[in-house]
Protein backbone atom coordinates (compact mmCIF):
# COMPACT_ATOMS: atom_id res chain seq x y z
CA UNK A 1 0.00 0.00 0.00
CA UNK A 2 2.68 2.37 0.74
CA UNK A 3 4.19 1.90 -2.85
CA UNK A 4 1.01 3.27 -4.27
CA UNK A 5 1.00 6.20 -1.66
CA UNK A 6 4.29 7.05 -2.71
CA UNK A 7 3.71 6.67 -6.07
CA UNK A 8 0.73 9.12 -5.72
CA UNK A 9 2.88 11.56 -3.53
CA UNK A 10 5.76 11.35 -6.53
CA UNK A 11 3.37 12.30 -9.02
CA UNK A 12 1.74 15.12 -6.54
CA UNK A 13 5.08 16.57 -5.93
CA UNK A 14 6.32 16.36 -9.46
CA UNK A 15 3.21 17.93 -10.54
CA UNK A 16 4.33 20.81 -8.13
CA UNK A 17 7.01 21.46 -9.10
CA UNK A 18 6.32 21.69 -12.88
CA UNK A 19 3.73 24.39 -11.79
CA UNK A 20 6.35 26.24 -9.76
CA UNK A 21 8.75 25.99 -13.10
CA UNK A 22 5.70 27.32 -15.14
CA UNK A 23 5.35 30.65 -12.44
CA UNK A 24 9.42 30.50 -12.82
CA UNK A 25 9.19 31.13 -16.12
CA UNK A 26 6.03 33.13 -16.66
CA UNK A 27 5.83 35.28 -13.57
CA UNK A 28 5.26 39.10 -13.83
CA UNK A 29 8.02 40.36 -11.31
CA UNK A 30 10.99 39.70 -10.24
CA UNK A 31 9.33 38.69 -6.37
CA UNK A 32 7.49 36.52 -8.54
CA UNK A 33 10.44 34.29 -9.54
CA UNK A 34 12.21 34.39 -6.03
CA UNK A 35 8.46 33.02 -4.67
CA UNK A 36 8.74 29.80 -6.99
CA UNK A 37 12.39 29.33 -6.76
CA UNK A 38 11.76 29.56 -2.94
CA UNK A 39 8.88 27.07 -3.39
CA UNK A 40 10.80 24.54 -5.48
CA UNK A 41 13.26 24.36 -2.90
CA UNK A 42 10.35 23.32 -1.04
CA UNK A 43 8.57 20.17 -2.81
CA UNK A 44 11.68 18.99 -4.04
CA UNK A 45 12.57 18.85 0.18
CA UNK A 46 9.34 16.60 0.04
CA UNK A 47 10.55 14.69 -3.21
CA UNK A 48 14.18 14.17 -1.53
CA UNK A 49 12.25 12.71 2.02
CA UNK A 50 9.83 10.40 -0.47
CA UNK A 51 12.59 9.08 -1.86
CA UNK A 52 14.20 8.50 1.48
CA UNK A 53 11.03 6.32 2.20
CA UNK A 54 11.27 4.58 -0.89
CA UNK A 55 14.89 3.47 -0.79
CA UNK A 56 14.36 2.47 2.83
CA UNK A 57 17.74 4.77 3.73
CA UNK A 58 18.16 7.80 6.33
CA UNK A 59 21.28 9.04 4.02
CA UNK A 60 19.14 11.45 2.41
CA UNK A 61 18.14 13.77 4.87
CA UNK A 62 21.15 15.62 5.32
CA UNK A 63 20.24 16.16 1.41
CA UNK A 64 17.52 17.65 2.13
CA UNK A 65 18.96 19.43 5.26
CA UNK A 66 21.26 21.11 3.35
CA UNK A 67 18.48 22.11 0.72
CA UNK A 68 16.42 23.61 3.46
CA UNK A 69 19.28 25.98 4.58
CA UNK A 70 20.48 26.54 1.14
CA UNK A 71 16.93 27.74 -0.10
CA UNK A 72 16.36 30.04 2.90
CA UNK A 73 19.71 31.59 2.27
CA UNK A 74 19.53 32.13 -1.62
CA UNK A 75 15.93 33.47 -0.83
CA UNK A 76 17.00 36.13 2.36
CA UNK A 77 20.29 37.18 0.08
CA UNK A 78 18.29 37.55 -3.07
CA UNK A 79 15.88 39.76 -1.42
CA UNK A 80 18.49 41.63 0.45
CA UNK A 81 20.14 42.22 -3.12
CA UNK A 82 16.97 43.55 -4.22
CA UNK A 83 15.80 45.76 -0.87
CA UNK A 84 19.52 47.11 -0.35
CA UNK A 85 21.50 46.99 -3.88
CA UNK A 86 24.45 44.35 -1.82
CA UNK A 87 23.99 41.23 -0.25
CA UNK A 88 26.83 41.92 2.66
CA UNK A 89 27.47 45.77 3.50
CA UNK B 1 -0.97 -3.74 13.60
CA UNK B 2 1.33 -3.42 10.10
CA UNK B 3 -1.93 -2.70 8.31
CA UNK B 4 -2.71 0.06 10.88
CA UNK B 5 1.08 1.63 10.32
CA UNK B 6 0.69 1.37 6.68
CA UNK B 7 -1.84 2.76 7.01
CA UNK B 8 -0.66 5.88 8.63
CA UNK B 9 1.93 5.80 6.39
CA UNK B 10 0.11 6.13 2.98
CA UNK B 11 -2.44 9.10 4.54
CA UNK B 12 0.21 11.00 5.56
CA UNK B 13 2.13 10.74 2.27
CA UNK B 14 -0.53 10.96 0.23
CA UNK B 15 -1.72 14.00 2.69
CA UNK B 16 1.22 15.96 2.19
CA UNK B 17 1.51 15.24 -1.59
CA UNK B 18 -2.37 16.88 -2.14
CA UNK B 19 -1.29 19.93 0.03
CA UNK B 20 1.68 20.70 -1.76
CA UNK B 21 0.05 20.48 -5.26
CA UNK B 22 -3.03 22.39 -4.04
CA UNK B 23 -0.16 25.20 -2.93
CA UNK B 24 1.31 24.99 -6.09
CA UNK B 25 -1.68 25.56 -8.15
CA UNK B 26 -2.76 28.23 -5.71
CA UNK B 27 0.46 30.04 -6.72
CA UNK B 28 -0.05 29.51 -10.05
CA UNK B 29 -4.06 30.34 -10.37
CA UNK B 30 -4.02 33.87 -7.30
CA UNK B 31 -3.90 36.57 -9.15
CA UNK B 32 -0.82 39.03 -8.07
CA UNK B 33 2.02 38.12 -5.67
CA UNK B 34 0.57 39.14 -2.37
CA UNK B 35 -1.96 37.12 -2.49
CA UNK B 36 0.25 34.53 -4.48
CA UNK B 37 2.40 34.63 -1.01
CA UNK B 38 -0.37 32.77 0.65
CA UNK B 39 -0.40 30.06 -0.83
CA UNK B 40 2.94 28.25 -1.21
CA UNK B 41 2.90 28.36 2.94
CA UNK B 42 0.05 25.69 2.87
CA UNK B 43 3.21 23.54 1.17
CA UNK B 44 5.24 24.87 3.33
CA UNK B 45 3.93 23.45 6.73
CA UNK B 46 1.04 20.67 5.99
CA UNK B 47 3.00 19.23 2.34
CA UNK B 48 6.15 19.10 3.89
CA UNK B 49 4.87 18.33 7.30
CA UNK B 50 3.17 15.16 6.10
CA UNK B 51 5.66 13.74 4.15
CA UNK B 52 8.10 13.68 7.28
CA UNK B 53 5.61 12.63 9.62
CA UNK B 54 5.42 9.89 7.23
CA UNK B 55 9.12 9.14 6.75
CA UNK B 56 9.43 9.31 10.45
CA UNK B 57 6.57 6.89 11.37
CA UNK B 58 7.98 5.02 8.90
CA UNK B 59 11.10 4.44 10.33
CA UNK B 60 10.33 4.24 13.30
CA UNK B 61 7.41 1.24 12.92
CA UNK B 62 9.51 -0.82 9.99
CA UNK B 63 13.20 -0.28 10.25
CA UNK B 64 13.23 0.41 13.94
CA UNK B 65 15.53 3.00 13.54
CA UNK B 66 13.59 6.23 15.46
CA UNK B 67 15.36 9.27 14.20
CA UNK B 68 15.06 13.26 14.94
CA UNK B 69 16.49 14.20 11.75
CA UNK B 70 12.72 15.51 10.48
CA UNK B 71 11.82 16.87 13.16
CA UNK B 72 15.18 19.17 12.88
CA UNK B 73 13.97 19.50 9.06
CA UNK B 74 10.42 20.81 10.29
CA UNK B 75 11.93 22.89 13.00
CA UNK B 76 14.19 24.38 10.55
CA UNK B 77 11.36 24.91 8.09
CA UNK B 78 8.87 26.31 10.04
CA UNK B 79 11.41 28.95 11.73
CA UNK B 80 12.62 30.02 8.21
CA UNK B 81 9.07 30.28 5.99
CA UNK B 82 7.62 33.48 7.84
CA UNK B 83 11.16 35.24 7.65
CA UNK B 84 11.58 34.33 4.07
CA UNK B 85 7.46 35.61 2.91
CA UNK B 86 8.72 38.87 5.04
CA UNK B 87 11.49 39.56 2.77
CA UNK B 88 9.78 39.13 -0.28
CA UNK B 89 6.76 41.09 0.89
CA UNK B 90 9.08 43.71 1.76
CA UNK B 91 10.71 43.69 -1.46
CA UNK B 92 7.83 43.19 -3.18
CA UNK B 93 6.65 46.63 -2.07
CA UNK B 94 9.61 48.42 -2.49
CA UNK B 95 9.87 47.56 -5.99
CA UNK B 96 6.37 48.93 -6.78
CA UNK B 97 5.80 52.14 -4.83
CA UNK B 98 1.93 52.41 -6.08
CA UNK B 99 0.93 50.18 -4.12
CA UNK B 100 2.33 52.62 -0.75
CA UNK B 101 -0.98 54.46 -0.94
CA UNK B 102 -3.23 51.03 -0.17
CA UNK B 103 -1.43 50.75 2.67
CA UNK B 104 -2.99 50.87 6.15
CA UNK B 105 -2.60 53.89 8.36
CA UNK B 106 -0.55 53.27 11.22
CA UNK B 107 -2.44 55.72 13.45
CA UNK B 108 0.82 57.57 14.14
CA UNK B 109 2.30 61.11 12.98
CA UNK B 110 4.86 58.57 11.06
CA UNK B 111 4.06 56.35 8.23
CA UNK B 112 5.42 52.61 7.45
CA UNK B 113 8.76 52.25 9.06
CA UNK B 114 9.98 50.36 5.92
CA UNK B 115 9.51 53.59 3.97
CA UNK B 116 10.26 56.84 6.38
CA UNK B 117 13.62 57.44 7.75
CA UNK B 118 13.98 57.53 11.57
CA UNK B 119 11.68 60.40 13.34
CA UNK B 120 13.83 63.05 15.22
CA UNK B 121 12.13 62.15 19.19
CA UNK B 122 15.74 62.10 20.86
CA UNK B 123 15.21 65.34 22.61
CA UNK B 124 17.91 65.17 24.93
CA UNK B 125 20.43 64.66 22.25
CA UNK B 126 19.12 67.68 20.85
CA UNK B 127 18.71 69.72 23.96
CA UNK B 128 22.52 68.91 24.02
CA UNK B 129 23.35 69.80 20.37
CA UNK B 130 21.83 72.86 21.25
CA UNK B 131 24.11 73.78 24.03
CA UNK B 132 27.39 72.84 22.01
CA UNK B 133 26.13 75.20 19.30
CA UNK B 134 25.84 77.52 22.04
CA UNK B 135 29.46 77.67 23.35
Amino acid sequence: MIEYALNFGFFALSLAVLLNLWRLLRGPSLMDRVLAVDTMVINIIALIILFGIQQRTTIFFEAALLFAMFGFISTVAYCRFVLRGDVIE
Amino acid sequence: MTFLLELIVSALIVFGGAFALVGSIGMVKLPDLLTRLHAPTKATTLGVGGALAASMVFFAAFEDDLSIHEVLITAFLFLTAPISAHFIAKAHLHEHTELRDDLPPTGRPQGWSTFESVPDTDEDEDGDDARAAHH
